[in-house]
């Protein structure tokens, strides 16, 4: 490891915390183990990046651009599958034989939705939107076979962000200063001096938000700055910038703060600018009057405000239910400004159809990549700028639907990324097919081969005779239930479940029907059942990086009784939802269900009519909470495709990993 | 007589088939029940208490033994065989001073029918009686060398015998006394559970104070009367429910509370731990207090306690004088706990088709515990119709309410 990095300044691969030595599978002598053999070979032969003129021998700054990646893309995605797969062979092999086997829209529930037009028939819905990570369990050992390393794909995941990372860096280094000033003016309104270039700006700007305006500014700042950050042409660049800055209408004073000429200020400059892009926005908050107001404006979705608020929670949305559904399905043929591809997954989350927060992101990537590929650069109009701001409208048209879970934003940050980052001279079709191939890429790095990382991981932990304790319905722990019973572990699983979603009883068919010894109970009867357990579980929608579990409500109690039992509690998470925010307790962050789902209870103790009439009153009001937070107090291990970490661990990762996180 | 049995008999089977719900509900019907069979008791002329305890004894045996979870059973049983013990030695006292004064003030017929130096023997018995009744029995006591479970109610009711032997005139009317007396402790005592939610109910000033929120759990007719009273008050609160699944007595309660006038909300019993962080008190009421201060409440309680011990907030039980077990708990989540019907959970037509029972399919096991056990560290306070208590001082409260021989029976 020492002596690759030093001779070869490749990305340092750095493995955070423990990592099993899983016990190579007879293929693993014909596979180069990634860690330990010479990575030339091993990462050259295998990477998309292998017919690249410079290969690895450059530092990593000196990449040459990543086209050929893409002109290796083009012809891939002609071939099979939906989505390529920029990985070694192997994985893209097992990729292909995966999708195709699993058909992508397995990850997308059925299309029928509109058929269906009340949320409560929605259980076979969400039933096949979660049974992807079934199918894909049962590939679990064939991967176990072909990645004999524990993380495997770690070098994958980190080279890939490298790589991308560098594009401008990268564009300038090969191309040239033309280029770089092309891609510029590309970008930003102020280095060119085209009048005509400038109208179509204006109506840019006039279009664009104020916030979308501040973001492209960011962007090519952050642009400009990477490009500085070279150091070798830095006299040419800031020459270069002070004219363009003139013609700048006025701006504020940081805007002025990349023309400062030491080096190290620069790159100080440069980081600092990234810092604060990554800084997350503040959460709108829905007690703010004038900003509701300014978003009910451009809404899409009509909502009525509920009227009985829970007043704990009036900085969060809370709408009357069950309206908004038909009348958007019956806008679907009429509404335009919304690709059809996003809006049935608006409608999806709307209804409840898609839960679980890996099927929700995947849902969304991948309508926004169908959105790419029927996207047409409108005339006079910037690829990067316009199709920005049709994402943020796509954006928040599904927040309208349903609030974005840590890990979309987490997703959505990458996509705006890319392609902030396209380069200019990309031809439209080259830049689409690149952009889908990153969301197909980030999928299946960063969810679907981060889960079987999870499992390689986390099955490790499991013993035989075992009790294992899980809450509600989490796909992750699914897999790594059945790849244990696979493997012949012997277990007993204990499901806890709650209230009003039940989505352990889910878990708990597909479990026995698969052959696994189950006992379901209530969340309630948590104290009684733990003690039988002898290790705890857990999904996860987001961990922040104070350590902070954010998941579906309940799972605090559990860990918490857990901690109280003294069972280690397990979570698994795959990174790409880790989140640098801070939380510390369920109420400032959260998303309110319908509270009339807390509101119906099973009518064999009390009459549904006195019910109906009582939940008029004013007094009364149910709370359905989706989310609570744990302390990281009460978890003992993360186990996430970079390893198994303790939650103190996670802001070092968000740090080290955010770069590549986001970029991919 | 006949018809006494039929009424033990019905209510057993009504206890077997948990027909009766409720701490309080049973209690009531229990000493009732107790009351119509001490009235309809044949007293003997001897050892009327002993004939009494039997009775009593026998019946509450067989209730105890048809809902051995339903711990205020037990605890009335006792209370009652208490009364029973107290007013027979409040009644032999009295009639030992009647007959030291009788004694002293008769020198003349000194060979009346009484041994020489019977009074005062009879007067040290009975003073060891009254020990031994009042109190467990200690170290002292055992070195004093009486054995007085055997002997005490032999020589305080042949006490009371020589007493009818030696004034004949008197005994009908002082058998006819201590089965009044006892009737009267137990109309007292029905008096007593009846009226526990007031008393408990008058402390909620005490407790609950202006914008306060308060989360409870389960459905307790103590805790309602409790918070209306703070409400008639004017003070003004909210109140978070957990609706207790599966069954949903929260939602019960919730409605109550509406109906009074409380702002209530009612959240899963999953957001417990989200909500505790935001409320000022837990107060639950619970289904039985044990003597190590532990407490017996509805199935979730324990979680709630934890949150709560967690964030520093107060957890409140109240609890009527009925509810308190003179007994130590041992494994109480299990042996003190109840399973019902799976059908709660799992609807069975819903997960028939993947049970065949043959090869290749795993097995299903439901868990629907009733009851919840916390541990006395994890209690606040309790408050009980007596005024609020520590959770270490519960065991000297309860040792008031009962006899040290009935704790066994």
């Amino acid at each position: 490891m020492d002596t690759r990095r030093g001779a070869l300044a490749v990305p340092k691969v750095r493995r955070v915390g423990f990592f099993t030595s899983i016990e190579p599978p007879p293929e693993s002598s014909q596979r180069p183990n990634r860690s330990q053999s010479g990575p030339v070979e091993a990462t050259t032969s295998s990477s998309p990046l292998s017919n690249s003129p410079s290969g690895n021998l450059i530092s990593p700054v000196l990449i040459p651009p990543s086209r050929h990646h893409s002109d290796n893309l083009t012809t891939r995605v002609a071939a099979a599958a939906p989505v390529p797969v920029p990985g070694p062979a192997a994985f893209r092999r097992y990729l292909a034989q995966d999708r195709s086997l699993l058909h992508v829209g397995s990850y997308n529930p059925p299309d029928s939705l509109l058929g269906t037009s009340t949320p409560s028939s929605n259980g076979e819905f969400s039933e096949d939107s979660a049974s992807l990570f079934g199918f894909q369990r049962s590939d679990s050992t064939k991967l176990s076979a072909s990645f004999p390393n524990g993380g495997f794909d770690l070098t994958l995941a980190v080279r890939a962000p490298q790589e991308s990372e560098t594009k401008i860096a990268t564009a300038s280094a090969s191309e040239g200063k033309k280029k770089i000033k092309e891609y510029l003016a590309g970008k930003s309104e102020s280095v060119t001096t085209k009048p005509q270039k400038e109208k179509e700006q204006k109506a840019l700007k006039d279009k664009t938000t104020k916030a979308e305006r501040r973001a492209i500014q960011e962007a090519q700042r952050a642009a400009k700055a990477a490009a500085k950050g070279e150091g070798s042409r830095r006299a040419d660049e800031s020459g270069r910038a002070n004219p363009g800055k003139a013609t700048k209408k006025p701006q504020p004073k940081k805007e002025r703060l990349p023309v400062t000429s030491s080096v190290s200020e620069k790159t100080a400059v440069a980081v600092e600018k990234e810092k604060r892009m990554d800084v997350p926005q503040t959460l709108m908050q829905y007690d703010d009057r004038s900003r509701v107001d300014k978003a009910k404006r451009r809404a899409v979705v009509e909502q009525t405000e509920s009227k009985n608020k829970v007043e704990l929670f009036l900085h969060l949305p809370q709408y009357e239910r069950g309206n908004q559904l038909p009348n958007l399905s019956s806008n679907f043929f009429t509404l335009d400004s919304i690709h059809h591809a996003v809006y049935k997954v608006g409608l999806q989350h709307l209804a409840g159809d898609i839960s679980g927060d890996n099927a929700r992101c995947i849902a969304m990537l991948q309508a926004f990549q169908e959105a790419i590929e029927d996207y047409i650069t409108p005339p006079m109009k910037d690829l990067t700028m316009d199709l920005t701001t049709k994402i943020n409208g796509y954006v928040s048209f599904l927040i309208e639907c349903r609030p974005l879970s840590m890990s979309m934003g987490n997703a959505i940050r990458f996509l705006k990324n890319q392609i902030r980052k396209l380069p200019v001279n990309l031809s439209e079709s080259e830049a689409k097919i690149s952009l889908c191939s990153d969301i197909g890429r980030f999928i299946d790095e960063k969810i679907i081969l981060a889960d079987k990382a999870i499992v390689q991981h986390a099955v490790t932990k499991i013993r035989d005779g075992e009790v294992l304790l899980t809450y509600g319905f989490s796909c992750v722990v699914e897999m790594i239930l059945l790849y244990a019973h696979e493997i012949g572990k012997k277990f007993r699983v204990v499901i806890v479940d709650s209230r009003p979603n039940l989505e352990g009883q889910k878990l708990l068919r597909r479990l026995v029907t698969r052959g696994l010894d189950c006992t379901y109970t209530h969340i309630n009867a948590i104290s009684y059942i733990m003690r039988e357990a002898t290790r705890v579980f857990l999904g996860a929608s987001s961990i922040f990086s104070n350590g902070t579990l954010y998941a579906r409500v309940g799972t605090a109690c559990i860990a918490m009784v857990a901690n109280a039992f003294s069972v280690p509690v397990i979570v698994c998470c795959e990174a790409y939802k880790f989140h640098e925010r801070v939380l510390l307790d369920s109420i400032c962050s959260n998303e309110l269900g319908d509270p009339d789902a807390v509101a119906n209870i099973p009518s064999f103790r009390t009459n549904a009519k006195h019910s109906k009439t009582i939940n008029n009153n004013k007094n009364l009001q149910f709370l359905n909470l989706m989310y609570d937070s744990t302390p990281s107090e009460y978890i003992s291990m993360i186990v996430s495709d970079y390893g198994m970490i303790p939650p103190t661990s996670i802001p070092v990762i968000v740090r080290e990993y955010r770069r590549e996180h986001l970029l991919l | 007589m006949p018809d006494v049995q039929s009424t033990v008999v019905e209510f057993v089977n009504k206890l077997r088939k948990r027909k009766i719900e409720g701490s309080q509900a049973t209690a009531k019907c229990t000493v009732e029940l107790l009351r119509s069979v001490i009235s309809h008791q044949r007293v003997p002329h001897a050892n009327q208490a002993a004939a009494l305890i039997d009775a009593v004894k026998a019946v509450g045996e067989q209730l105890v033994a048809a809902n051995p979870v339903e711990l205020a059973v037990g605890n009335v049983v006792r209370r009652v065989l208490h009364i029973i013990r107290e007013e027979d030695l409040s009644l032999t006292t009295a009639a030992m001073g009647g007959l030291d004064l009788l004694d002293a003030s008769d020198d003349d017929d000194v060979d009346n029918c009484k041994g020489i130096g019977y009074p005062a023997m009879s007067a040290a018995v009975v003073a060891a009686a009254a020990r031994s009744t009042l109190r467990p029995p200690s170290l002292q006591t055992l070195l004093e060398g009486t054995p007085e479970s055997a002997t005490v109610p032999y020589t305080s009711s042949s006490g009371a015998d020589s007493e009818s032997k030696s004034k004949s005139a008197d005994k009908s009317s002082l058998t006819r006394k201590l089965k009044h007396d006892v009737i009267e402790g137990v109309n007292q005592l029905i008096h007593e559970i009846a009226g526990c939610h007031e008393q408990i109910a008058e402390q909620a000033i005490e407790h609950i104070h202006q914008n306060e929120v308060i989360l409870t759990l389960g459905s307790s007719r103590t805790v309602l009367e409790f918070m209306c009273a703070a409400k008639e008050k004017k003070r003004s609160f909210r109140v978070f429910v957990a609706e207790g699944a599966p069954r949903y007595q929260g939602h019960l309660l919730a409605k109550e509370l509406v109906a009074r006038g409380l702002q209530t909300t009612v959240i899963t019993d999953s957001a417990v731990f989200a909500m505790i962080s935001r409320v000022n008190m837990v107060i639950i009421g619970a289904h039985a207090v044990m003597a190590n201060g532990g407490v017996i409440g509805p199935v979730g309680v324990n979680m709630a306690a934890l949150a709560a011990q967690k964030h520093a907030v107060p957890f409140v039980v109240l609890a009527g004088s009925h509810k308190l077990c003179p007994l130590y708990p041992h494994n109480p989540e299990v042996l003190l706990n109840e399973l019902r019907s799976p059908s709660e959970l799992l609807d069975f037509g819903e997960f028939s088709d993947c049970l065949d029972f043959g090869a290749g399919s795993g097995s299903i096991q439901v868990v629907n515990p009733t009851f919840d056990y916390v541990p006395p560290n994890l209690v606040s306070l309790f408050i009980t119709d007596t005024g609020g208590h520590n959770p270490s001082y519960m065991y000297r409260l309860i040792a008031d309410y009962y006899s040290a021989d009935d704790l066994v029976m």
